[in-house]
C-alpha cells in the first residue's frame, strides 16, 4: 500500500474507532492545514458527513481570512460548528499584544483556558445555526468525553511520545510517566467519570505527508499558506502577534510539496516561525502538560 | 523522484537495556544522515551551552525536560527520517523495566527493531526480557547491535562471545537475527558509515541494515477478515445508505460475493463498496477502511466478524487458551472481572486457570497464584459471550487480544486454543436458525420508523402472587391507547401450546420452555412490537439464555416487579407493587422512554 494511503486509512480507522466509542464526541478545528486534512478524513471516515461537532477556539487575534474560511467550509459542508472564547481575558486585555501578558501567559489565557472550559462546558459555547448563518448561545453544556485533535508527532518533542487515545484527568492535565500501553489496534476507549480522552488520528503525519495529502486530494486551504506576490507566506499558521510570515515564493500546493521535499524548507523546522514555542525551552511542553494542544 | 522511492515506508523499535545507548544511536544515525531539522540541533546545543552541559547525541531525542533530567528515555519517542530507500519511524523506547508498557506500545508499531546491547556491560536482563517481548509482539526481523565497541577497544573476541551467548538464548525462542553489528553510537562506528576500527567486521552498516529489513506484506492472500466497527445511516442528511464500516485486517473482497457475520452467521451479499473523493471499486484488500452495502436488510451491529462464505470459518468459543503479558501495576487475578478486547468485539471475562508464569529473561517456568507486573504466563481465559477469532498459525492478526483492567488497557495475548464451552451445542443451533432466516424486504428499522416505536422485549418477573400479570396487561393498554403496537405474553400461553410436549414437571424441560419462550419472542421483536412477558422466578441463567437467544439482546429489558429481588437475577430496574399502579405504568414507561424505545410527547 502506497504511504499515503496507509496513513488515510489508519486514521479513518482512528476516526471510526473514537466515534463508535465515545458519546459526547468533538474535533477540534484550528482552521490550520493539519486539522483541515483531520476534517477531510472525517468526511473520508463517513462517506461525506462530519457525524460530530467541530471546536474552534477563537483567541480574538487569529488572522481573519481564518474565520471566514471557518464559516464559509461550515456552511458548505454542513458542519456542526461550535467556537469558545476567553471572554473575560480578552476584556479585561490580559494579553500579550495588549502588554499585560507574556507570550505563554497570553497562550494560557486565550488557548488553554478557553479551551478547558469549553470542553467541560463551564463557559458559553457559541453554535452556528445553518438557517440563519450566525452563531448562537448553544444550550448543551455536557462536557465532551472524546476530543479529536490534529497534533502530529514530528512537531516537537512531547508531541513525538504521544498516544493516539490519550487519558487526561480531572484537572485536564497530561500525565506523561503514567501514560497506558497502546498496541495491536486497540486503544483506550474506556474512562472514569469527570476525566476525558484526546484522540490523535494523524500523529504518523509528516508536514510533507500533510501537504501531499492536501495536493492529492485537493483540500481546499486558508490561501495564507500560499504566497499572494509579496514573496511571503504563512507555513503555521496562529494568532497574528505571534507567528510570522515566512519568506517564500510557493504559490501552489504543488510550490510547498516541492519546497518541503527538497527546496528551502526540506531541513528548517515547521514551528520556526511561533514565537511562544522558544520561549518554553524549545518545547510546548509546559503548555501540553496543562491542556495546551 | 521515482514511484519506489516514495511509496515505501517502514516503523522500526530501537530496544535494549537502560544505559545501552539507545537514544545515541538514532541521534548519531540522523546527524550522520543530515535529518536533523535546522532548528533542533541548534536548539538543543545552545540549551547544553546555557546549562554548561557537554552535548549529547541522545539529547535530540530526548527532548522532554524530565528526561534529560534523569538521563533515560521515558516513553517511546518517535522519529521520523528517510533515506532514498524508504521513511523510517524510529521509534525509541525506554531501557528501564519500570517503563515496559512503554516498550510494548513502541515496539508493537513496528516490523522490525534494533536490539542493543552494551559491548562493556554485556548482556543483562532486559536484552532478554524484552527479545522475548518482540517475539511476542510478532516482531520477526530484528538487528542485535553490540554497542560501545569503543570502550573494548573495538574487540573481535568480546563482540563473538556476546554474539555466541544472545544467539544461545534466542535460540530457544525459535529467533533468528537478521544481523549483528558491532557499533559505536558515540563514535559513529558503522552506524552510517563503515568503521576503519574494526576491519575484521566484514557486514553491513546499522544504516544499510535498515534499507535490507523486508517490508511485510499485507495479509492480501489469507482468508478474508473484517470486524465491523459500525453500521452506519446518515438518514438526516438524505443520504439513505446502510453502510457496513470496518478496517480489513486481511484477505480481499469483491461487489457480489456471498458474506457471513459471526458469531450470528447471518448472511448477505456485497452490493457495493462505498467511498469518498475516490474513484470506485470493485475489490479491497487488507489493509484498506473500507464500507460496503450488502444485499439483505440484516440487524448487524459492531463487534461481528464480516468473513467470505467460501473460505474457512474462524473460531467460536467463550474459553480459551493464551498465552499473555502482563503490564498492570494490580496483578492478573482469579475472581475478577476484566473487558477483553479482540477486532470490535468488547467482552466481559475472567481468568480461569494459571497454567504457568514464565520468566521471559530466564526463560524458567513458575506455578503461581497470580501474574504480576511485566510476568508473561499460559492461561484459562471465561468470556462472558463467545468471541470470534482464529488460531494463531492460521491468522496472527486475527488471534491477539487485549484485556482492560480498571479502564486501561493492562494485558495482552495471542489465543492458543479454543477450548470447548458448555453453550456449543446451542450455539451452533442458533447460527443454522441465523443463517437459514428468510428475510423479508422490511427490516427492524424500516418499521421502527413506521410504526414510531422500536421493538422490544419487556419481561415483567417476580414471586408468585404478586400481580405481575395486571401490572403487564394494563402497561399493554396504556401503550395501545397511545397507538403503539405492542403484545402481552403469559408464559403459561406458550407452555401450553407451544410447549405442551414436554412435561412441565421434568426439571431438565425448563431450558427447553425458556428456549422456546426466546424464540417466540424473537420473531415479535422482529416484527416491531413492544413484547410484554410475565414469567415467574426468572433467574440469571434463564435470562442469559433468553438473551443468547435474542437476534437483539440489547432490547430484553428485565423489570423486577413486586418486592425484593428473589432470585440471582441482575435486573437495572425494579417496580414496587405498593398500591399505585399508575405510578408504576408511569415509570415503566420512563424506563422505555430512557432506552429509546418510545419517544417522550
Amino acid at each position: 500500500m502506497e504511504h499515503l494511503d496507509k496513513l488515510e486509512n489508519k486514521s479513518v480507522h482512528i476516526l471510526r474507532e473514537a466515534y463508535a466509542q465515545f458519546k459526547n464526541l468533538g474535533m477540534l478545528w484550528s482552521i490550520g492545514k493539519d486539522s483541515t486534512v483531520l476534517l477531510w478524513l472525517t468526511r473520508k471516515a463517513f462517506f461525506g458527513h462530519v457525524p460530530f461537532p467541530l471546536i474552534h477556539i477563537d483567541t480574538a487575534y487569529k488572522i481573519p481570512e481564518m474565520i471566514e474560511h471557518r464559516d464559509r467550509l461550515a456552511m458548505e459542508w454542513n458542519l456542526d460548528m461550535i467556537y469558545g472564547q476567553n471572554k473575560e481575558a480578552l476584556r479585561l486585555k490580559q494579553t500579550f499584544p495588549d502588554g499585560n501578558a507574556t507570550r505563554l501567559e497570553c497562550c494560557r489565557n486565550l488557548k488553554t483556558l478557553a479551551l478547558e472550559n469549553t470542553l467541560n462546558g463551564r463557559w458559553p459555547r457559541f453554535r452556528l445555526n445553518h438557517a440563519t448563518g450566525k452563531y448562537e448561545v448553544d444550550q448543551n453544556t455536557e462536557p465532551f468525553t472524546g476530543i479529536i485533535v490534529g497534533v502530529r508527532a514530528d512537531e516537537e518533542g512531547s508531541r513525538s511520545k504521544e498516544r493516539y487515545f490519550s487519558p487526561r484527568d480531572r484537572n485536564n492535565d497530561w500525565n506523561i510517566e503514567e501514560q497506558p500501553p497502546e498496541f495491536w489496534n486497540q486503544y483506550k476507549t474506556d474512562f472514569a467519570p469527570g476525566t476525558h480522552v484526546r484522540i490523535h488520528p494523524l500523529l504518523d503525519w509528516t508536514e510533507l505527508d500533510i501537504w501531499e495529502y492536501i495536493e492529492r486530494e485537493n483540500i481546499p486551504i486558508v490561501s495564507l499558506y500560499l504566497d499572494q506576490g509579496d514573496g511571503t507566506r504563512y507555513r503555521s499558521l496562529g494568532c497574528w502577534p505571534c507567528t510570522k510570515p515566512v519568506k517564500s515564493n510557493a504559490k501552489t500546493v504543488h510550490d510547498i510539496v516541492e519546497e518541503l521535499r527538497t527546496g528551502k524548507f526540506s531541513t528548517i523546522a515547521e514551528r520556526d516561525g511561533r514565537d511562544q514555542d522558544k520561549e518554553d525551552g524549545g518545547g510546548l511542553e509546559a503548555l501540553r502538560r496543562d491542556g495546551y494542544m | 523522484m521515482s514511484n519506489q522511492e516514495r511509496d515505501e515506508d517502514m516503523n522500526v523499535a530501537i530496544v535494549g537495556h537502560v544505559d545501552h545507548g539507545k537514544s545515541t544511536i538514532i541521534g548519531r544515525l540522523l546527524a550522520d544522515t543530515n535529518s536533523l531539522p535546522e532548528g533542533k540541533l541548534e536548539r538543543v546545543k545552545e540549551t547544553c551551552r546555557r546549562n554548561s552541559k557537554p552535548f549529547e547525541y541522545s539529547f535530540l531525542l530526548d527532548a522532554l525536560k524530565d528526561e534529560q533530567a534523569q538521563g533515560i528515555t521515558i516513553d517511546a519517542a518517535r522519529v521520523f527520517f528517510k533515506t532514498p530507500k524508504r521513511k523510517y519511524i524510529i521509534i525509541d523506547t525506554p531501557g528501564h523495566i519500570e517503563f515496559l508498557k512503554n516498550v510494548v506500545t513502541g515496539a508493537s508499531r513496528a516490523e522490525a527493531a534494533l536490539l542493543v546491547i552494551d559491548a562493556h556491560e554485556g548482556i543483562q536482563e532486559n536484552s532478554k526480557r524484552y527479545c522475548y517481548m518482540l517475539s511476542m509482539l510478532g516482531i520477526k526481523q530484528i538487528a542485535v547491535l553490540i554497542n560501545k565497541m569503543d570502550l573494548e577497544d573495538y574487540s573481535q573476541s568480546r563482540f563473538e562471545q556476546i554474539k555466541t551467548d544472545y544467539a544461545e538464548f534466542l535460540a530457544k525462542l525459535e529467533m533468528k537475527p537478521t544481523a549483528y553489528i558491532p557499533i559505536s553510537g558515540k563514535e559513529g562506528d558503522n552506524v552510517a558509515t563503515i568503521s576503519n576500527k574494526m576491519p575484521w567486521y566484514q557486514g553491513y552498516t546499522v544504516l544499510d541494515q535498515l534499507d535490507l529489513f523486508l517490508n511485510q506484506k499485507d495479509p492480501e492472500d489469507q482468508d478474508f477478515r473484517m470486524p465491523v466497527q459500525d453500521v452506519y445511516k446518515f438518514t438526516r442528511d438524505g443520504d439513505n445508505r446502510r453502510i457496513v464500516a470496518g478496517t480489513i485486517i486481511s484477505g480481499r473482497i469483491s461487489v457480489g460475493d456471498e458474506v457471513l457475520f459471526y458469531p450470528s452467521n447471518k448472511k448477505s451479499t456485497i452490493k457495493t463498496i462505498e467511498g469518498f473523493n475516490t474513484p470506485p471499486r470493485n475489490t479491497v484488500s487488507a489493509g484498506y477502511a473500507v464500507g460496503v452495502t450488502i444485499t439483505d436488510h440484516l440487524y448487524l451491529k459492531r463487534g461481528e466478524m464480516m468473513i467470505r462464505a467460501d473460505q474457512a470459518k474462524p473460531e467460536v468459543t467463550s474459553r480459551i487458551k493464551a498465552n499473555i503479558f502482563w503490564l498492570g501495576r494490580n496483578p492478573f487475578v482469579m475472581g475478577k472481572n476484566y473487558m477483553l478486547k479482540i477486532g470490535t468485539q468488547k467482552i466481559d471475562m475472567e481468568l480461569e486457570k494459571i497454567e504457568t508464569v514464565i520468566d521471559a529473561s530466564s526463560l524458567d517456568y513458575q506455578q503461581k497464584e497470580q501474574v504480576n507486573r511485566n510476568e508473561v504466563a499460559e492461561v484459562v481465559l471465561k468470556l462472558k459471550s463467545p468471541i470470534v477469532f482464529d488460531l494463531p498459525h492460521i491468522n496472527i492478526l486475527t488471534s491477539r487480544f487485549v484485556i482492560v483492567d480498571d479502564y486501561e488497557i493492562w494485558g495482552g495475548g495471542i489465543i492458543t486454543e479454543a477450548l470447548s464451552d458448555e453453550k456449543k451445542a446451542y450455539r451452533d443451533k442458533l447460527m443454522l436458525r441465523n443463517y437459514k432466516w428468510e428475510r423479508s424486504m422490511i427490516d427492524v428499522d424500516d418499521r421502527a420508523e413506521h410504526y414510531n416505536q422500536r421493538s422490544c422485549l419487556i419481561l415483567i418477573t417476580g414471586e408468585k402472587a404478586v400481580g405481575k400479570k395486571a401490572f403487564a396487561k394494563t402497561l399493554e393498554k396504556h401503550l395501545f391507547l397511545e397507538g403503539k403496537h405492542t403484545y402481552y405474553l403469559g408464559i403459561g400461553s406458550v407452555l401450553y401450546g407451544l410447549g405442551s410436549d414436554i412435561k412441565l414437571s421434568e426439571k431438565n424441560n425448563h431450558e427447553e420452555h425458556m428456549r422456546r419462550l426466546a424464540e417466540v419472542a424473537n420473531i415479535l421483536l422482529d416484527s416491531g412490537v413492544i413484547l410484554i412477558v410475565t414469567a415467574t422466578m426468572i433467574t440469571q441463567e434463564d435470562l442469559e439464555l433468553i438473551r443468547s437467544t435474542l437476534v437483539m439482546p440489547e432490547r430484553l429489558i428485565p423489570i423486577w416487579y413486586g418486592g425484593k429481588i428473589a432470585t440471582n437475577i441482575q435486573v437495572a430496574y425494579q417496580i414496587y407493587n405498593d398500591g399505585d399502579l399508575d405510578g408504576a405504568i408511569d415509570k415503566a414507561k420512563r424506563i422505555l422512554q430512557n432506552k429509546g424505545i418510545i419517544f417522550k410527547p
